[in-house]
């Protein structure tokens, strides 16, 4: 295995993912694979190719710094699953 | 607390991480305003709250302003830098990431110069990126109430390297950079609005070497004058766990400014675990050295430079220039005074000491006093001309502050013109010299502090406007 149970756990954790001990096998194992064919992949010599961080060959997309109307306050508490006056509410937060 | 460093053989080490915000019209990847203080949730989007499929766009200006900043701070524009997301969840962040720069900043390897003792300390700059801010979250008891105005407001993260030795360094570190950000219009420096914030890493080791202790980090320094005293509690706080056989613990530690101390967060180590990778939502940036020329080309006289032609211009004392060039405002009015023939010795003196005072006490700008450059400019040419005395002027110049009329016209209005005419003033010392006989015997006898009494009677009897120059010389030619 090319990933421990272990790690799966602390990942799941991060993404707030809860995990029964038979998913936590079986996603295990899956992930290993895909690092393993990622492994396969590193065999290929690519010294001489510039590394991407973007499949679209363009930069320098930008705007100009000019205001636009912002959403109705309706609209943008919307989908909040808890709302109360103009603020979304959520579980109290304890530092 | 100094004194406890150097009795226990050690030295601090501090370095600063500091977020700005940006005086941008909008926020960094969306069209939403960034003004301050709108109702909660009322400039927001679908880009800033995080709704699927929205793309963001960068905005033109945070990208010049980071450039400007990297430029006034000696920084290495790097030519190609792109985004990262930082993960984490948090309610104030919608999208579960926040769009920063990790590996490749728009600015790296710059610094700052300070000046402590009459010593010069130059402060190494490690990076300069931009990133968006989070919302706010308001902690009540039934919950927590989340406003996302500032989601998206942009951040420029300003890291140092660890070169700052004490507390004082610090402090003056974030006044140099406060200074700077200002006088470019980049941010307002407002540390107890937040759009300033200064987080500070601190470890101690043994004078002289070169390794690094473990560190602590301090959040929540929430005013200017904090910086220092923060800091100097945790130097203190290091030096006691060391000093009773402890060690010291790698943490956040939050600032209270109520007890003036500082208290771990105690916050699970696996919270950092940010998992960085490349923004795919956005394009890389390619910086080309026409544009960077075009934005050096912006760049006002910074504080240091200005300070420098100061001394060297106008030969004014370094303390005089540290103040006048502090606030570009300030500065630019000194430079309109002495533009408008105010000597520029006399110019600073009236600033240091009745303009500031009357800014100090009543919380105005410079720019909103009534006395404009041009009218101090007159005043002092009025005194130097002669016409009116130094102890008028003060009258003129509480005048002026309170009508806006330009000191010609008070002194006009007022008759305030000083007294000059030798035989004007003749006939007046004579008057006094005769209703003193007394003091005149003590003063013919040797007694010379006499004379202030005399020329004080005569600027009683003239309300002051008599040349004290031509009574002084004109007692003495009677007496003798």
């Amino acid at each position: 295995m090319r990933i421990s149970e272990g790690d799966v756990e602390h990942i799941a954790r991060l993404a707030r993912l809860e995990l029964d001990p038979e998913e936590r096998r079986r996603y295990t194992e899956q992930l290993s694979d895909i690092l393993n064919y990622i492994d396969e992949l590193n065999e290929l010599d690519t010294s001489s190719v510039e590394p991407t961080s973007h499949v679209i060959p363009i930069k320098n997309v930008m705007r100009d710094d000019l205001p636009q109307p912002s959403l109705p306050l309706d609209e943008a508490l919307g989908n909040a699953p808890q709302r109360k006056g103009n603020f979304y509410r959520v579980p109290r937060i304890i530092d | 607390m100094m004194k406890m460093l150097s009795d226990a053989g050690l030295e601090a080490v501090i370095g600063l991480e500091i977020h700005a915000q940006m005086l941008t019209e909008t926020k960094i990847f969306c069209g939403c305003s960034t003004a301050f203080g709108a109702e909660p949730n009322t400039q927001t989007c679908p880009v800033c709250i995080g709704m699927p499929g929205v793309l963001p766009v960068l905005n033109r200006r945070v990208v010049e302003f980071a450039v400007k900043t990297g430029l006034a701070m000696n920084c290495r524009i790097t030519p190609y830098s792109r985004f990262a997301r930082k993960n984490y969840f948090y309610p104030d962040l919608p999208k579960g990431y926040q769009i920063s720069q990790y590996e490749l900043p728009i600015c790296e390897k710059g610094h700052l110069d300070i000046h402590i003792n009459g010593e010069s300390r130059r402060i190494g700059i490690t990076r300069i990126h931009m990133e968006e801010d989070a919302g706010k979250n308001i902690h009540q008891k039934d919950g927590s109430y989340v406003d996302l105005n500032r989601t998206g407001v942009p951040l420029l993260e300003i890291v140092t390297e660890p070169d700052i030795r004490t507390p004082q360094e610090a402090a003056l570190f974030m006044k140099k950079l406060r200074a700077i950000l200002r006088y470019l219009g980049v941010c307002d420096g407002n540390m107890e609005q937040g759009s300033l914030r200064c987080d500070a890493n601190v470890s101690l080791r043994p004078a002289g070497s070169t390794g690094l202790g473990t560190k602590t980090e301090i959040k929540n320094i929430n005013s200017f004058r904090f910086v220092e005293k923060a800091l100097e509690y945790e130097i203190k706080r290091q030096v006691k766990v060391l000093r009773d056989g402890g060690d010291i613990i790698q943490e956040t530690r939050l600032w209270d400014s109520e007890t003036g101390t500082t208290n771990s967060m105690r916050s699970k180590e696996e919270a950092h675990d940010y998992r960085y990778f490349p923004e795919p939502d956005l394009v890389p940036l390619q910086i080309e050295e026409d544009w960077i020329k075009q934005i050096r080309e912006t760049l006002p006289e910074l504080p240091d430079q200005k300070m420098k032609r100061y001394q060297e211009e106008f030969g004014l004392p370094e303390y005089d220039c540290e103040i006048l060039t502090e606030e570009r405002p300030v500065a630019e009015w000194f430079e309109r005074a002495v533009k408008a023939g105010g000597s520029p010795k006399a110019v600073s003196n009236w600033m240091m000491t009745d303009i500031l005072r009357l800014m100090n006490e009543t919380g105005t700008e410079i720019t909103e006093l009534r006395i404009t450059p041009e009218m101090l400019a007159s005043l002092i040419g009025l005194i130097e001309k002669g016409t009116i005395s130094g102890k008028i002027a003060k009258m003129v110049f509480n005048d002026m502050y309170t009508t806006g009329k330009d000191p010609e016209t008070i002194v006009q209005e007022k008759g305030l013109v000083q007294i000059s005419d030798a035989g004007e003033l003749e006939g007046t010392i004579q008057e006094i010299l005769d209703a003193h006989p007394d003091e005149v015997g003590r003063l013919k006898a040797g007694d010379k502090k006499l004379i202030g009494f005399f020329v004080g009677q005569v600027m009683k009897a003239t309300k002051g406007k008599a040349n004290p120059k031509m009574v002084n010389e004109i007692i003495r030619k009677k007496i003798s």
